[in-house]
């Protein structure tokens, strides 16, 4: 499904990424860890055209997408969270969702201005999508409020569903539960699963260890900018190799 | 069955409430000139309906794509100069005149818009101030053309056949139509997913990049559609007045354009008739705002955008929003 090929990202002098290859299987969770500052949310930002990587290629269903603008790769299917919020505060819950469906509702400017009956009847299928998304999000009573109300562990869930309401053909997730109490990780947990279930395939970016064990199928490990390890949640966990850059020496600690 | 017939209304009220607001407005407008046939309150109404079409466009640009311009006097400038030479000096027949002219200050727009909306922020507000400043400049100095500071006159009025638009009352009813219709297509393109896609850019790019808007060009065209609507306001001064001065098209006409903007709320099209409607009147209503115009004008827009950064109805707007949600969840948690 997506393909990395020696990914590289210098800011500067300074390697961000360097050399990250790795592919993501379709239909599957793939969790990427690694210590902070390892290069995740770069790595992120490379597939999906928000930064240009330095070296490298990101291929994508037998396509090479490397350096295309933001817009055209989120409208070859790919959809994202962002880790720090990105929710747009003055839109309604709905139209937050909505905007979700962007590639779906029309190009044509002077097509919008007219409003023909067919752009109506559109319009109605995208807001009962958007509607049936939000009802997944246990959200639907709270479509109409504007979105800088919704409190922080609503927001993550409005972001969700706004990643997801157009069936994107692969899914990134910038940390979908930090920041959120047990009960609602636990929750998010469900829908992931739920995603999975439904053949979403899903890079996912997480520091709870639980969640990534619970429904990764691989996991990828970075550090400084280098991929020190792909394999199953059983075997990156005994991996020697991520120990150490999890927990520094395993001979100082011993 | 009438509990039915109650939500079945309602239902129905809120489903077209665009459509049946606008309907209310124009027939407010239709009835108007029989209750009121002051020909200079009307001349008045005339101004707040052209202000009106500028201050859409404007709103679209700056409320929509997050972005600034403080040159669209310039663009109605254009608008009404191209107009009056059009006419008077090359002798086109009026209407085609207009609509070539729009097409003419559609290209310089995407001609400037082009490398100018590159820039951001302050750098932008600079860039078209410069551009403004170069219109103005150019209609003072290029005198066998423009007619210089002492203007550009005998410009004729619209017509119909025999049917010349050349009283007050005549021009309510072309203006004030080509108003709504303005604002028609604006609230249209503002409920579409274009609309959203524009709403999503004002309030964070790179969000909005991700969701698949082409962020640039999108910029780009509705900068383009602002100049258009801009221009074809420009027109119709030219037309309904018959006479221009430079002094009508300065640097202050286009921070009362933002004041108006402003004044009726980022992203509000609605706000935006009460935002022309207001500030066109202020000078009018009370003679200290016509002396120290610029002055009351920069306060106002100073006050708004501290205490109310998204503009003052919809900010307002917003507020009561929020009000009416919050208290739904305390009844709902009760």
């Amino acid at each position: 499904m997506l393909r990395l090929d020696g990914i590289s990202r210098h800011f500067g002098g300074l390697p961000a990424l360097d050399g990250v290859s790795f592919t993501v299987p379709r239909g599957r969770v793939t969790a990427l860890i690694g210590p902070n500052g390892a290069g995740k949310s770069t790595l992120i930002n490379c597939i999906t055209g928000a930064d240009q990587p330095t070296g490298g290629a990101v291929v994508f269903q037998g396509r090479d997408i490397t350096g295309l603008p933001a817009h055209r790769i989120s409208r070859l299917g790919i959809a994202r969270t962002f880790q720090n919020l990105r929710v747009f505060p003055r839109l309604s819950v709905l139209d937050n969702v909505l905007c979700g469906l962007t590639g779906q509702g029309g190009q044509s400017m002077i097509m919008a201005m007219l409003r023909l009956p067919s752009l109506r009847h559109r319009e109605r299928l995208l807001r009962l999508r958007a509607m049936a998304a939000l009802d997944c999000y246990q959200l639907g009573d709270k479509a109409t409020w504007p979105a800088a109300i919704l409190p922080y562990g609503d927001r993550k869930r409005v972001e969700l569903a706004r990643a997801t309401v157009s069936r994107p053909d692969l899914l990134l997730l910038d940390e979908p539960v930090a920041g959120l109490n047990a009960d609602e990780t636990a929750g998010v947990g469900e829908q992931l699963k739920r995603l999975r279930a439904g053949g979403h395939t899903i890079l996912l970016i997480e520091h709870d260890m639980t969640l990534v064990m619970e429904i990764a199928d691989q996991v990828v490990v970075l550090d400084s900018g280098r991929c020190i390890a792909v394999g199953t949640p059983a075997e990156v966990r005994r991996n020697p190799v991520v120990l150490e850059a999890y927990l520094g020496q395993t001979e100082a600690c011993a | 069955m009438s509990v039915g017939r109650r939500q079945q209304l309602l239902y129905f009220l809120a489903l077209h409430r665009t459509g049946l607001l606008v309907g209310l407005l124009a027939a407010a407008l239709l009835v108007y000139p029989c209750l009121q046939d002051n020909p200079y309150t009307l001349g008045l109404t005339n101004l707040i309906a052209i202000n009106a079409i500028v201050v859409l466009g404007l709103n679209l640009f700056i409320g929509y794509t997050g972005q600034i311009s403080l040159g669209h006097a310039g663009f109605f400038a254009l608008g009404a100069y191209g107009s009056a030479i059009a006419t008077v000096t090359a002798g086109l027949p009026p209407w085609p005149a207009i609509a070539l002219v729009a097409l003419l200050v559609g290209l310089i727009a995407l001609a400037v818009g082009i490398p100018v909306l590159r820039l951001t922020g302050h750098y932008l507000a600079m860039a078209t101030l410069g551009f403004n400043f170069v219109i103005h400049t150019v209609l003072l100095e290029w005198d066998e053309v423009t007619g210089g500071p002492s203007g550009f006159s005998g410009i004729p009025s619209l017509a119909v056949g025999q049917w010349a638009f050349d009283s007050e009352i005549r021009l309510h009813y072309l203006l004030w139509t080509v108003t709504l219709l303005c604002l028609l297509l604006s609230l249209n393109l503002v409920r579409s997913g274009v609309g959203r896609g524009l709403a999503a850019l004002a309030g964070d790019e790179t969000a909005a990049a991700a969701l698949g808007v082409d962020t640039r060009q999108a910029k780009i065209k509705v900068f383009v559609l602002s100049a258009v609507l801009a221009s074809l306001a420009g027109s119709l001064f030219a037309h309904s007045f018959g006479y221009l001065s430079p002094d009508s098209f300065g640097i202050f006409t286009s921070t009362d354009l933002v004041t108006m903007v402003v004044i009726g709320g980022m992203g509000s099209i609605w706000g935006s008739l009460f935002g022309a409607g207001l500030i066109t009147v202020l000078p009018e209503w009370v003679d200290l705002f016509e002396t120290y115009k610029d002055f009351v004008h920069g306060t106002i827009l100073v006050l708004v955008l501290m205490f109310l950064p998204q503009g003052l109805v919809s900010g307002l707007v917003d507020m009561i929003r929020i009000r009416i949600a919050l208290q739904r969840t305390k009844n709902a948690a009760a």
